[in-house]
């Protein structure tokens, strides 16, 4: 890639595996059609991304609430330029959406044309399994 | 704690540099600081190195030693620093602790980055990977530039900031960047040229963002006692450090017009220098894409909130304008080697504070000899705001 003289490093592959059993609900939940979010049982705080420990009065007695699927969006992009694991994706538009509870959620926004796409809209927050078979979510039209 | 003064600064030529490597980068930094504080390695007692793609995007996985070695650095304490794209300012808040503390008498902060021994696609990835892996880049595949693109979007739809506006940005400075010498991206531009470029993440176009750039900065900082010992003619003393961060999702973040660790930063660092923005006489500003830039100038008080457009567009933001910024061609046209930029920023502040910005045609005006350096790390996920003063 450079027309200067160089070495090639040695090739590795990176693959991890991401714990997940104490957010496995929430995966396992996407299956299922539903979006949770992770509430405290001492403070009521709710948090999404899901939370197996409140940072705020430290404890791990935390309850799975299913989100409403009622969003509006606070903004978006729609990504052109895409990263190596992604090249094989069509660009895509990411958006963040308030929830009704309060959490906000980023996730890829589907269905509309990007024209269509405004700040205030709103949109509807669905659980999906990828024809790859990853447990995801995505605005939609309402 | 004790005062501490910058008393000798390097910076390479940045660019795209497969001509040498990481170590041989950071040579030629390290040699013209050296020089220029009348010093040897040997008489540097820590060293805390900016450095973020270790191991991916540049091979080697523990930088400082292999740099410290190669500029004849070893034994001196060692450290690497990361904060994103603030790196180079968490080292030199690092070198500077350790002398204000009294721990050591001279300590050197210095930057590396090696971004272009990998192909762009997976310099990407990695980029956009530094936020939350799990959250945001998995399942969306979050860039850089989108992260920004959606502070753009947010700032667009709430105070009619245009595409023009942000262009604008660009175009300033780029023809900074091609006043000087050590820049990546010397080619002067116009608004045009900015918004028929292709679009890398909606609003923002390929000339909206900062190029990916191999670079290098040093910076020497010793104690008022050192100073002194040494004869420096020309210290610029430290006046005022503040640091915030954010949250790693942006989806928890409280709206997206602006950053918030910028606001605590500022404020933070004005305090400990006991100035406010008025008295600034020109600033380095985080201007990875050309939103940051208008951005920044509402976060750390340069104008109010909603109003960075209109300072951009009123040209007070040139030399000549009320407060320069980026006259050396910012991130945006000088480069941005992610872990060498804070230390690059010191580096202009210094040579500008002291007069000797090397062109003459970019000198800025100095009223008070007070300038800052603004930098961001991710999307306001690290900030850290350092006043110079002369």
């Amino acid at each position: 890639m450079s027309a200067m003289p160089s070495i090639k490093s040695r090739e590795i592959k990176i693959v991890q595996e991401i714990p997940i059993s104490k957010t496995v609900k929430f995966w396992e939940g996407l299956k299922e059609g539903k979006v949770y979010a992770a509430k405290c049982t001492k403070c009521g705080r709710l948090y999404f991304p899901p939370a197996a420990d409140c940072p705020e009065c430290l404890t791990s007695n935390m309850d799975w609430v299913e989100l409403s699927n009622e969003a509006e969006i606070e903004t978006f992009t729609h990504v052109v330029v895409r990263p190596t694991t992604f090249q094989q994706s069509k660009p895509y538009t990411v958006a963040i959406g308030k929830l009704a509870e309060g959490v906000k959620v980023l996730a890829w926004l589907t269905g509309f044309k990007l024209s269509q796409v405004n700040v205030g809209m709103k949109v509807k927050l669905m659980a999906k399994v990828t024809p790859e078979g990853n447990p995801t979510y995505e605005f939609v039209p309402p | 704690m004790r005062k501490v003064a910058v008393i000798g600064v390097g910076n390479s030529k940045f660019g795209v540099r497969n001509d040498v490597n990481v170590a041989e980068l950071a040579f030629e930094a390290v040699k013209p600081s050296l020089e220029d504080a009348e010093i040897t390695a040997k008489d540097v007692e820590f060293v805390a190195l900016g450095s973020v793609g270790a191991g991916a995007w540049y091979e080697e996985l523990l930088p400082a030693v292999v740099t410290a070695e190669y500029c004849g650095l070893t034994k001196a304490g060692l450290v690497r620093c990361e904060a994103a794209c603030a790196s180079g300012s968490a080292a030199f808040f690092t070198a500077y602790s350790a002398v204000a503390s009294g721990q050591v008498e001279i300590a050197m902060a210095l930057g590396v980055e090696k971004m272009r021994e990998i192909d762009t696609p997976t310099a990407m990835e990695w980029i956009g990977r530094a936020g939350y892996y799990l959250w945001e880049f998995h399942n969306f595949g979050m860039t850089f530039p989108a992260y920004y693109a959606m502070h753009a979007t947010a700032h667009m739809a709430k105070f009619g900031t245009t595409e023009e506006d942000l262009a604008l940005v660009a175009v300033k400075n780029h023809k900074y960047g091609s006043m000087n010498p050590l820049a990546h991206l010397q080619n002067r531009i116009t608004v045009d040229d900015v918004l028929s470029s292709m679009v890398i993440a909606s609003p923002l176009k390929l000339y909206d963002c900062c190029p990916i750039t191999d670079g290098a900065a040093s910076v020497i900082l010793a104690s008022e006692e050192k100073v002194r010992q040494l004869g420096v003619d020309t210290p610029v003393w430290v006046a005022g450090i503040g640091y915030s961060s954010g949250t790693a999702n942006l989806s928890r973040r409280r709206d997206y017009v602006g950053l918030e660790s910028s606001v605590y930063a500022a404020q933070m660092a004005y305090k400990m220098a006991g100035v406010t923005p008025n008295q600034i006489d020109f600033a380095e500003a985080h201007d990875c894409f050309t939103i940051a830039e208008i951005m920044a100038y509402e976060d750390i008080g340069f104008c109010k909130k909603g109003e960075g457009a209109k300072l951009i567009r009123e040209g007070q933001t040139e030399i000549g304008g009320k407060i320069p910024v980026n006259v050396d061609g910012g991130l945006k046209a000088k480069g941005h080697p992610i872990g060498t930029t804070g230390c690059s920023m010191i580096y202009e502040l210094t040579k500008q504070l002291r007069e000797e910005a090397v062109e003459k045609s970019r000198q800025v005006p100095l009223k008070n000899y007070i300038g800052l350096a603004h930098n961001v790390g991710g999307t306001g996920h690290y900030c850290y705001v350092t006043i110079l003063r002369r």
